[in-house]
This record gives C-alpha cells, sequence and structure tokens, in this order.
C-alpha cells in the first residue's frame, strides 16, 4: 500500500477532457503513484465554500483513474456543488490533493482471470487497474446509463458495454453480463465498482457462486484517513467498516450487503 | 513557545479536538512522516466508554455551509479494549514521535459515562496506566436516571465531577457542552467540583433533513440528530470561551472552527491556555503544525 505524504499538497490542473457525460481532469501532482483502487481527496483552491448554500467545505474522495507520464487522471461527474466545482476547473487553476489513501485491488491468484466490473463513473478504479494487470489478462464488463455515459467506456481497453437505455451495447445491466461471463467460466476474481445497486448485484452474483469480489466502495467521507468515522458501511457479523482505512476496497464476503446509505457530500 | 498546562509541559499550545484525528489510523495512512511531522503539543483520544460502542447507524456525516453535522454515535472499544489495543500503539506513536521532536506529546484519554459511578470507574481503572498523562471528561452524555446531558445543568454537573475527581490523581479537563442556557455556569460548577481545566466547545447539536422527495420528511442522519462544528461555529466558540475564561481561574482550552493562527489567536486573547483544532484537520490533517508554527512567529 502507498502511504500518503502527511498534509495536502498545491498541485496544478493541466487539463480536463469531456468525456460524453464525464470530465477526465488530468493534474501535475509530485506525490507518490497510488495503487490501482486508492484513492485522494480533492478540493479546488478558489472557490471552495462559494456554491449553493455556501458549500462544499470538505474534500471530496476520487478514486486514481489513471497514472500517465507525469499527469493523475481523476474521472468526475457533476452530481453536487464539490463535484460542480471541480468540473468548472481550468488549466492552471490549484488543486488541493491529499492521497494516495485506503487499500487498494489486490491481485488475482490461483490462476483466475481478472474480471473487471464497472457502472457509471464508478469505473475509474478499474482503468489503473488494468493499466497494472495489462489488458490482454483482463475481461473488461462496463454498465451505463444512457449514451453520454458510455463514452466513459474508452478508459479501458476491450469494453464490454452494457446501457440502461439500450442507445449503446447491451441492453440492460452490466451485472447480465457478468452473469453471462460467470457461466462460461467462473474461475475468476471480480473487481467491481459503481453505484450501491451494481454491487449489491456483482455481490450477491459472486456469493452464490462462490467467486471472490473485491468491491471498490464509495462513501461520503469528510477525512479520507481514518478520524471522522463518517464513512462506515455494515460489516458482515456486526459492527462497521471505514470505507476509507478498511477499505475502499472490501471483499464482498466481509459485507452482507452493499446499500446506497453511505453516500452523502457529492 | 512551550506551554505549561495542569502540570505538563506541551511544545507548543495547539492539540487535538477528541474525535477528530485518529492517531492509530493516520499512522497507518501517513506513514513514518506523521511521527516526524506530529502537529499536536498534546493528542487527545476519542471517547472511551465503558463498553464498546458500534456508533450509529448511517448515514453519519452531512455538509452544511462552513461546516459539517457529524452523528458518529461515539464508537469505541470500550475500556478494556481500549487499554489492551489502542493504549499500547498510542503510547508507541508517543514514543516515535519522541524520538523524533525531543518530546513525546503527553496523552490525554477522553472518557464518557452514564452516571458518576461509571466515570469513577473508567478512571479509576485508567489512572495507574503512565501512558496516560491527563483525563478530559465528555460531559455531553445523557445521564442515566435523569435523561438531560450531565453537563447541561451546573447542579448535577458539580455534582458528577465532585464524585469522581478523587478518582485519579491526574489532572481532569470537563469538556463543557454548549447545548446548555449558561456554559459560564456550568464551567463554574466543573471548577467548584474539582476539576483541573475546562475545555469548550463541543459541537452544536443540529440535524439535517433527507431530501425533499423522502416523504415524510425525516433527519438525513442514521442518529437523528449530530453535532455542527466547523467555520460555521467559531463565532460561537468565541464567545462562550471568553464568558467562561472570565468567570474561571482554572485553565480553558478553546476549540470551535480554528482554521488558522489568527482563529487560534484570538481564543488565547479571550482567555484559552490551549487551542484545540477539530474539523480542520479532516479537510487537512497537518494544519495544526502549520497553525503552531505560525504562533511562534
Amino acid at each position: 500500500m502507498s502511504t500518503a505524504p502527511f498534509a495536502r499538497r498545491l498541485a496544478k490542473v493541466v487539463g480536463i477532457d469531456r468525456l460524453g457525460a464525464y470530465r477526465v481532469l488530468r493534474v501535475a501532482d509530485e506525490g507518490p503513484r497510488a495503487e490501482p483502487g486508492q484513492f485522494a481527496m480533492l478540493a479546488a483552491v478558489e472557490g471552495w465554500g462559494g456554491g449553493s448554500e455556501q458549500r462544499p467545505f470538505l474534500p471530496r474522495a476520487f478514486s486514481i483513474a489513471r497514472h500517465r507520464d507525469d499527469e493523475t487522471h481523476f474521472l468526475l461527474e457533476d452530481v453536487g456543488p464539490g463535484t460542480r466545482r471541480l468540473c468548472e476547473l481550468g488549466n492552471g487553476d490549484g488543486l488541493w490533493v491529499m492521497g494516495p489513501l485506503g487499500r487498494g485491488f489486490r491481485e488475482p491468484g490461483e490462476g483466475r482471470r481478472a474480471l473487471l466490473v464497472g457502472g457509471g463513473v464508478g469505473i475509474a478504479p478499474l482503468a489503473i487497474l488494468q493499466d497494472t494487470l495489462g489488458a490482454e489478462n483482463t475481461t473488461v464488463l462496463l454498465g451505463f446509463r444512457d449514451a453520454p455515459r458510455t463514452e466513459g467506456a474508452v478508459l479501458l481497453a476491450d469494453a464490454q458495454v452494457a446501457s440502461d437505455d439500450g442507445s449503446v451495447g447491451y441492453h440492460g445491466l452490466v451485472t447480465e453480463l457478468l452473469l453471462e461471463e460467470l457461466e462460461r467460466d467462473a474461475h475468476a476474481l471480480v473487481y467491481a465498482c459503481g453505484p450501491a445497486g451494481m454491487l449489491e448485484g456483482v455481490r450477491a452474483i459472486c456469493a452464490e457462486r462462490q467467486v471472490p469480489a473485491q468491491l471498490a466502495l464509495e462513501a461520503g467521507m469528510a477525512c479520507g484517513f481514518g478520524a471522522c468515522f463518517g464513512c462506515v458501511v455494515p460489516r458482515r457479523g456486526g459492527g462497521y467498516l471505514r470505507v476509507c482505512v478498511d477499505g475502499p476496497v472490501i471483499d464482498g464476503e466481509e459485507l452482507d450487503h452493499v446499500d446506497a446509505h453511505a453516500g452523502a457530500p457529492a | 513557545m512551550s506551554v505549561s498546562f495542569c502540570g505538563l509541559e506541551l511544545a507548543h499550545p495547539i492539540i487535538n479536538g477528541s474525535g477528530t484525528f485518529d492517531a492509530i489510523a493516520a499512522r497507518r495512512a501517513f506513514g513514518d512522516q506523521l511521527v516526524r511531522d506530529f502537529p499536536f503539543a498534546a493528542y487527545v483520544s476519542k471517547t472511551i466508554t465503558l463498553e464498546p460502542r458500534e456508533g450509529n447507524p448511517p448515514p453519519r456525516l452531512w455538509e452544511s455551509a462552513a461546516g459539517m453535522i457529524n452523528s458518529i454515535g461515539l464508537p469505541n472499544k470500550g475500556l478494556e479494549g481500549y487499554l489492551r489495543e489502542d493504549l499500547p500503539k498510542l503510547a508507541e506513536i508517543g514514543a516515535e514521535v519522541g524520538m523524533a521532536l525531543g518530546a513525546a506529546p503527553p496523552l490525554i484519554t477522553n472518557v464518557m459515562g452514564a452516571s458518576a459511578d461509571e466515570i469513577a470507574r473508567l478512571l479509576e481503572e485508567c489512572d495507574s496506566y503512565e501512558e496516560i498523562a491527563a483525563f478530559e471528561l465528555n460531559v455531553s452524555c445523557p445521564n442515566v436516571k435523569t435523561g438531560l446531558d450531565i453537563g447541561a445543568d451546573p447542579r448535577q454537573l458539580e455534582q458528577v465531577v465532585r464524585a469522581v475527581s478523587p478518582s485519579t490523581r491526574k489532572p481532569l479537563i470537563v469538556k463543557l457542552t454548549p447545548n446548555t442556557a449558561d456554559v459560564s455556569l456550568c464551567a463554574q460548577a466543573a471548577q467548584d467540583g474539582g476539576a483541573d481545566a475546562v475545555s469548550l466547545i463541543n459541537t452544536l447539536r443540529a440535524t439535517a433533513l433527507a431530501p425533499a422527495s423522502a416523504k415524510p420528511r425525516r433527519s438525513w442522519l442514521g442518529g437523528g440528530t449530530g453535532g455542527l462544528s466547523g467555520p460555521a461555529i467559531r463565532a460561537v466558540a468565541l464567545a462562550q470561551v471568553a464568558a467562561v475564561a472570565q468567570r474561571v481561574e482554572i485553565p480553558v482550552i478553546g476549540m470551535g472552527g480554528v482554521r488558522s493562527a489568527s482563529d487560534a489567536r484570538d481564543l488565547m486573547d479571550v482567555g484559552a491556555s490551549l487551542v484545540a483544532v477539530g474539523t480542520e484537520n479532516f479537510r487537512d490533517p497537518a494544519v495544526a503544525a502549520r497553525i503552531a508554527r505560525e504562533l511562534v512567529l
């Protein structure tokens, strides 16, 4: 696990690329390289606090989507005051970055093939995972709500795409593609990230077939380093896990279910 | 800018608010750099209770204008788990910081109980541990008998502090609740009961509603209510710290929305001996070190 420098650091935005409904935020960041599945806390240096209801106030957690040359990439979707402000950033703007944080994905063992299952903006950590494992060693299944969002699929190589509205690729849920893949060959390790409903589907499908699954969870969090205890999810057998330090990648078998409750600052 | 506080020698006047910095988790997240750049002159643990607590069901957080509401519910391993698992780790981190910086930050253990008996037991069982330098008593806890927060009523607070203060030889800091009619009367009561210092302000009781689409309108927070913190409460903190510092002779630890050396200076200028940084640690975990440096300049 890569540890983070102890402080947020000032980084510069070097580009922001439109990708359908998403933005790829490209940052010149001198921090340590992330392992796949790790995340960083981001906040704009200017205008962080001037939005709707004087938000945002807290930094926002984002998976590292990719390191390319000297750049670190994050995938954004405007869904609230924090993500909106980040989507507005332009070249040369300052960005506070703290990370990499959390426990990332673990390598597949026992000759299992890596099956990457992503939904929406949650495809981000699967991109850096595929970079690390090598495209030839991965099978990629991605699901999106509609056509503008399916454009995000270019972040990964050789992806099979599903869309909720049938506008692109398979008409239906990405979990249906997962079922087909597992029917064909269940000797796999599933890596998944996406909305809570999708992750719960992946968890249940894998649990039933005893296929190991590593789920990258999302949660609103105040700090990202284990201090606030705000990002918890219920652990199987009782108690809670902190998404920031026990995850964000958590084995499916550690959870009874994935619910949408962990949400919040967006 | 070393400071003497209740017999403890501190390198500077900046500490952390209880529950806003988990040194054990931070040691893992930040590695050795946490030790080299440890930002607090004394380290305050999160609240320990007799029995383990899981904390509130999520959602536990809400972001407000210039602040946040937390409804965490004081999850902790209980007294036994704290002494067995966390205290040795905190002591080790303290020793590492001592090696790196020349002085180990004293550990202040924050405890909470629903009765004087519970609190006395917590203090007694911790008292023999040399690793603990002082206690902070969280009195924002409903009294098991009256249902009223122990710290909300001066008479009740004085009785409890008087009953528990003989249970330890170490300094006892009473962390006052701001959710009361007159916090300076509560500070006076804590002093009269035998407290060695008071700290304030704790979070202001607050809530947030789930989105309007959810009917009936209910709280967003799994715990129903929570506590507001951050810059949104700094002006309240300044007024309450000033009122308390005028009222009592014992030292005062001021906190509430501190983000900068100038914020800390404000609290010290109205009478705080030490200043705690809380919510701002979430936004930048190293902020307290910067505040301490700037205060010295």
